[in-house]
């Protein structure tokens, strides 16, 4: 079997459909959100990867350049949030984070 | 000079970098002098913008044009504005508080990712600009960090913005798979010759659509704007919706007229969708609303609602309607969280809808302007809202969008409903406990300016709806 560019593609949405339900239908902890946000841009990444291969273009390679070093950034800010809410919360269980409904 | 027309940002970025320095030495006492600073450095880089040459720079990855232009005026009004009123926060004596000299140099670091973005003229800049803006709004939520309701805020703004810039790069990578470019004029030549038939391009433009509706809270993607703007501080609650909103409807209009045109079918139907939803959600989720913050933030869902209405028409007029609606928008909520700000009893800043009760008698003046500002939201004539609304729902009739039309109205008829609470409230109820006078000179200045313009709109509509034509014509021209 040859892989083409639909088997990317496919491992990609599989990926990015994964980091989506890991946000939706998680109940524990936020850390684990912030785990699917990655995986999320992970598999963007791969699918700017294998287009930039098979179109024959470098611009979606340097894209994805772009876009881990944003990560690396978000990351940084989303911990360090999840850092001072601890300290006022006490806890990082998802359920908690309700102060404010409606 | 290739580089000419990103002069403006490249100056704010290096002012921000100095401001952050001044801050590093002198703490948090020099908080309000750089607030200051930050909104003068905002205006004087917009006014050398002004003097640039405009077209494409950096090989076509960044444009300075008419759109640009206007929705720079906009993002520095609304920072420069929200700025000086978080500095009036820091009066000693203030119950609330000092600021932290941080907030003046994000705002100005998030001000600039917003120019950028308004001028992207590639996904990847588009991308790069989106999040800093994003970055710099994350961490302002959760600025008061003693606060668990600003940083729950922070964690929820957070979550639903990562989330958003994800679904946004996914749809920015399909498209530039099924089209083989990131520069918006090669797409839209892409777009163009090959229409509606790719199915890759259409679920790209989908999420890409998901993404931006987060960023400027559009139903049903709002979820997060009430519960952030309830839980930031005030000031900051007054920023995110200003100048990020005007941005980001800005980015939505370049981004639909002009790489993807050639979609306009498609996603013309996804927009109107959203729009739709968005001026329902925002007429009824405001109904039971007993903080003025969350009112607001659901007031603020319906408008952008009906700014969709004009770029669902897919017509100059219908992008000239969201652009003239969008800067009414943002002086209306500048007057009005102006009023917010000024809301303290006994130095403690009160948000309660029924803590405006006999406002009328003692604060005669800001309760007669923010009546004006209110009658003008719910888009009574002559105020500057009917014009906005008007402008709007003219193009979306013109495009044959009736039902969004007639929703449109009625959504408007609803929620004039909780408008007109807010100001019987103010006139009709009897006040236990009245609130400290008289206002700050500059939140009584900005509330001020902002009904100035929006009491004057119908005599001299000038510049908003000249500026607005001429960029929905260049626009639509290329």
């Amino acid at each position: 079997m040859i892989i083409g560019l639909g088997h990317y593609l496919g491992v990609a949405a599989i990926l990015f459909t994964l980091g989506i339900f890991g946000i939706f239908l998680n109940r524990r902890n936020v850390i684990v959100i912030l785990m699917s946000i990655e995986l999320m841009l992970l598999a963007v990444n791969i699918n700017l990867v294998a287009f930039s291969s098979f179109n024959g273009d470098l611009a979606g390679q340097a894209f994805a350049m772009f876009i881990l070093t944003v990560a690396a950034a978000e990351a940084a800010i989303g911990l360090a949030i999840l850092v001072v809410y601890f300290r006022n919360r006490g806890s990082i269980a998802v359920e908690d984070v309700s102060m404010m409904k409606g | 000079m290739a580089a000419m027309p990103l002069l403006p940002e490249i100056l704010l970025a290096c002012a921000g970098l100095i401001f952050l320095m001044i801050g590093v030495f002198m703490g948090d006492r020099s908080a309000k002098p750089l607030a200051y600073a930050v909104a003068a450095t905002l205006v004087a880089v917009f006014l050398i913008g002004l003097m640039m040459p405009a077209g494409p720079a950096f090989g076509g990855l960044f444009i300075s044009d008419k759109l640009a232009t206007f929705a720079k005026a906009l993002i520095v009004v609304g920072a420069a504005a929200t700025a000086v009123m978080a500095a009036a926060r820091a009066t000693p004596g203030d119950g609330s508080g000092a600021v932290r000299f941080e907030q003046p140099v994000l705002m100005l670091f998030a001000a600039l990712g917003m120019m950028l973005m308004v001028s992207a003229n590639d996904l990847i800049s588009l991308y790069m600009g989106l999040e800093l803006q994003s970055l710099s709004l994350y961490v302002l939520a959760a600025i008061r960090r003693d606060s668990l309701r600003a940083t729950e805020a922070g964690l929820k703004y957070f979550v639903l913005g990562a989330l958003s810039s994800g679904m946004l790069l996914y749809g920015c990578s399909l498209i530039y798979g099924y089209t083989g470019y990131t520069g918006f004029d090669m797409i839209a030549e892409q777009v163009l010759a090959a229409p509606d038939t790719n199915i890759g391009l259409i679920v790209g433009l989908v999420f890409l659509i998901a993404g931006l509706a987060f960023k400027v809270s559009a139903a049903p993607f709002h979820m997060w704007t009430p519960d952030v703007y309830e839980g930031a501080d005030t000031p900051i609650t007054a920023f995110f919706a200003a100048a990020p909103k005007a941005a980001a409807l800005a980015l939505f209009a370049r981004v639909m007229a002009d790489p993807l045109l050639g979609a306009a079918e498609s996603w013309s139907q996804v927009v109107a969708m959203l729009a739709g939803i968005s001026v329902v959600v925002g007429a009824f989720g405001a109904l039971a609303q007993r903080n003025i913050k969350r009112l607001l933030a659901y007031s603020s869902i319906g408008h952008v609602g009906f700014a969709l209405i004009g770029l669902a028409a897919a017509s100059e007029i219908g992008v000239r309607g969201l652009l003239i609606y969008t800067a009414i928008y943002l002086f209306m909520n500048l007057a009005a969280f102006a009023c917010v700000l000024a809301m303290r009893r006994d130095g403690d800043a009160v948000e309660n809808i029924d803590d405006l009760a006999g406002a009328s008698r003692t604060h005669p003046a800001m309760a007669l302007a923010l009546a004006a500002i209110l009658f003008s939201m719910a888009g009574i004539p002559p105020l500057a809202g009917f014009f906005g609304k008007l402008y709007v729902l003219q193009a979306a009739v013109e495009a044959h969008l009736y039902i969004l039309a007639v929703v449109g109205v009625l959504a408007s008829v609803v929620s004039c409903f909780y408008y007109i609470r807010l100001i019987k409230v103010m006139y009709f109820d009897e006040a236990s406990d009245p609130l400290d006078g008289p206002m700050p000179r500059d939140l009584g200045m900005v509330l001020g300016v902002a009904t100035i313009v929006i009491l004057l709109f119908i005599v001299l509509p000038g510049p908003i709806v000249s500026e607005a034509t001429a960029a929905a014509q260049q626009l639509f021209q290329n």
